[in-house]
């Protein structure tokens, strides 16, 4: 039936709507949400590339940015798509800290095998995500403030039960070498391993969002809830699978430390709170929710990344990075504003504001 | 020019509803016609929002019995209205700013392509079904579906909700207010849109305050007035002064203008000074 549908909506359509799937031309590349921030990635790597020296741009150069970039963009993606359905959630730092610790004490303190701590590890993200949407769907209390009341009570709960647990705040770990290649391993000596878990990610959620009629209905959650709920989408569910989500993201990362590392330190992972909003705000996604773009965040976590590690390549004194990332932010935000009116006032359009 | 069917599509009948001891509606008897616009009148809090949120799902009524092809309906939520064909589109056109014609157009039911989990949403097909009924409603400026709903004008939006609801089958389209926000030029677009879906045999019931607006697209008119059917009629029945006497308390102006000029006759011709106009007015308003 939509075989059909689709071929009289071509024919109908004739050469009217051809422009629809025409090849990326310049107009069509600037109306999407990852055009600004693209600019800023490219830009940014020609910056430090020339700043930085030979030593910026060789592999181990590129290991030092791509590494962090790998574990922030694998929490900044989901934030990505939670943002987009309108949502925050500022508890990423302590389910990853949380989750890192309860792989340590289950699988290190305890002995268990460690796909035992691996499971608990993730099951304890995604219970964590499950309250987090409950709480906010159900009390309709900002996801700011229920997911900074998570934040603060999970770090209190890890760090409460690990010193009544194992006396100390820091719990070693010692993984199976399965476990070590697939999580905590380096490619060719540089690259972590984490690098694939982030494309992984990239492609289920780029998939999710973009190509999967679900992307249609996280837009639509984020731009207009009433809306989309009188349109039968069941707003809260979605709402709900994001923030496990996000959690989720969370704990793989606290999982991939821990094995790396070899240890599991119960403050770790706070800075991915704020990290990861910037990195998604770079790329393009709005912060009230609607628009935004998988591949935006994924310039904006390298953006971020450059900015955070190419700053040691130049030879200038390192305080002044978060300036540098602060005046960033700034304008990238006010460069993807830019990009979203250009996008909204495309096409014929009557001169009417 | 009107087709009068043996049976009304949708049919109202001594529906009330209360909510705690205020009446908000009382007795309203009321058939709607397929291919037919009925102009629902009146003036703020005189019940019209809550009719059609009893319309479209959002309320149940106290009492009484609606009718949809002469079967007996009770509407528990706005999924059960859309499902008998009521689709309601409120001011603001209900659409998302940021999201593409196509997208927006086929939010909550979208066309898929492919096998399984492997299933793509069919954006292709989204653009060009949303731009076709767009232009089937006479908008022939959106060419392309990839274009941002934000970008549209207030009159493009309206089509781009109606085209929608007519394209999923409403029989009954409802209209909250839909040239409230819009300039005069723009607001003759939404009307020859809905005579456009009029055409089509939809059943329209379109919200107003607008008489002139109502005049122009209506078959049959309803005047709310404290929550009562005041007036029912059909189109060429009342001249505009008396539907404009009829809605925003008309009577009570003209009956103040009557005030006035007594006032005037026992003053010498003085006009009252304001405290007085605010005195004669307010008793008025209170009757």
């Amino acid at each position: 039936m939509t075989v059909q549908a689709t071929q009289q909506a071509v024919s109908k359509g004739g050469g009217r709507s051809r422009r629809t799937d025409a090849p990326a031309t310049l107009s069509n590349l600037i109306r999407r949400p990852e055009s600004g921030s693209l600019i800023a990635t490219i830009a940014i790597f020609i910056f430090f590339a020339i700043f930085g020296g030979a030593k910026f741009t060789a592999q181990s150069g590129t290991a030092t940015w791509l590494n962090p970039a790998a574990e922030l963009g694998i929490i900044a993606i989901p934030v990505g798509l939670l943002m987009i359905a309108g949502e925050l959630d500022l508890s990423v730092g302590s389910v990853l800290a949380a989750s890192s610790m309860t792989l340590a004490i289950v699988s290190g303190h305890w002995g268990q095998p460690i796909i035992v701590g691996i499971v608990v590890a993730l099951g304890l993200g995604l219970v964590t995500g499950f309250l987090n949407g409950l709480i906010v769907t159900r009390t309709q209390v900002p996801s700011f403030v229920v997911t900074l009341a998570t934040n603060f009570g999970l770090a209190g709960l890890a760090l409460g039960l690990t010193r009544a647990i194992t006396g100390s705040t820091s719990v070693a770990l010692t993984s199976e070498s399965w476990a070590k290649h697939l999580f905590g391993s380096y490619v060719s000596g540089k690259f972590e391993v984490a690098i694939f878990w982030w494309i992984g990610v990239i492609v289920v959620v780029g998939w999710i969002l973009h190509v999967s009629k679900y992307g249609n209905w996280i837009f639509a959650v984020g731009g207009d809830l009433v809306s989309a709920r009188a349109t039968g989408i069941p707003t809260d569910r979605v709402k709900i699978a994001l923030f496990m989500g996000t959690a989720f993201g969370a704990s793989l990362v606290g999982v991939i430390q821990t094995i790396l590392y070899n240890s599991a330190q119960v403050a770790n992972g706070q800075a991915f709170i704020f990290n990861s909003i910037i990195a998604v705000v770079i790329g393009g996604v709005l912060l009230t929710g609607g628009y935004g773009s998988v591949f935006g965040v994924i310039f904006g976590t390298l953006t971020f990344a450059i900015v955070g590690q190419g700053i040691y390549y130049t030879g200038w004194n390192p305080d002044w990075a978060s300036l540098f990332l602060g005046v960033l932010l700034l304008l990238a935000v006010l460069m993807n504003n830019t990009f979203r009116r250009m996008a909204l006032s495309y096409g014929p359009r009557k001169k009417k504001d | 020019m009107t087709q009068n069917s043996t049976q009304p599509l949708l049919k109202l009948t001594n529906v009330c509803k209360t909510f705690g001891t205020t009446d908000v509606l009382t007795d309203i008897n009321l058939e709607v016609n397929p291919g037919e616009v009925l102009c629902l009148l009146g003036d703020n809090g005189a019940g019209k929002s809550t009719l059609i949120k009893i319309l479209s799902g959002f309320h149940e009524p106290t009492s009484g019995v609606m009718e949809i092809d002469g079967t007996p309906v009770n509407f528990k939520s706005p999924r059960d209205a859309s499902e008998h064909g009521i689709a309601t589109v409120h001011q603001f056109g209900g659409t998302f700013p940021l999201m593409t014609i196509g997208r927006s157009f086929f939010v909550g039911a979208e066309p898929t392509r492919g096998w399984g989990p492997f299933k793509r949403l069919d954006n292709r097909f989204a653009g060009e079904v949303a731009v076709r009924e767009m232009q089937s409603l006479g908008i022939t400026r959106v060419t392309e579906g990839s274009r941002l709903v934000g970008g549209l004008s207030g009159g493009e939006r309206q089509a781009l909700a109606i085209g929608r609801a007519v394209y999923f089958g409403a029989n009954v389209l409802i209209l909250d207010e839909p040239t409230a926000a819009l300039g005069v030029k723009e607001a003759a677009h939404v009307l020859r849109i809905v005579m456009q879906a009029r055409q089509k045999g939809v059943a329209v019931i379109l919200v107003t305050h607008n008489v002139t607006h109502a005049m122009t697209v209506g078959d049959h008119f309803a005047v709310l007035i404290h929550g009562a059917l005041a007036a029912d009629f059909r189109k060429g029945e009342r001249t505009r002064e008396e539907i404009t006497d009829l809605m925003a308390g008309g009577e009570a102006m003209a009956e103040l203008e009557a005030e006035l000029e007594a006032y005037q006759a026992a003053h010498h011709g003085h006009v009252p000074d304001p405290v007085e106009l605010e005195r004669l007015a307010q008793s008025k308003s209170n009757d």
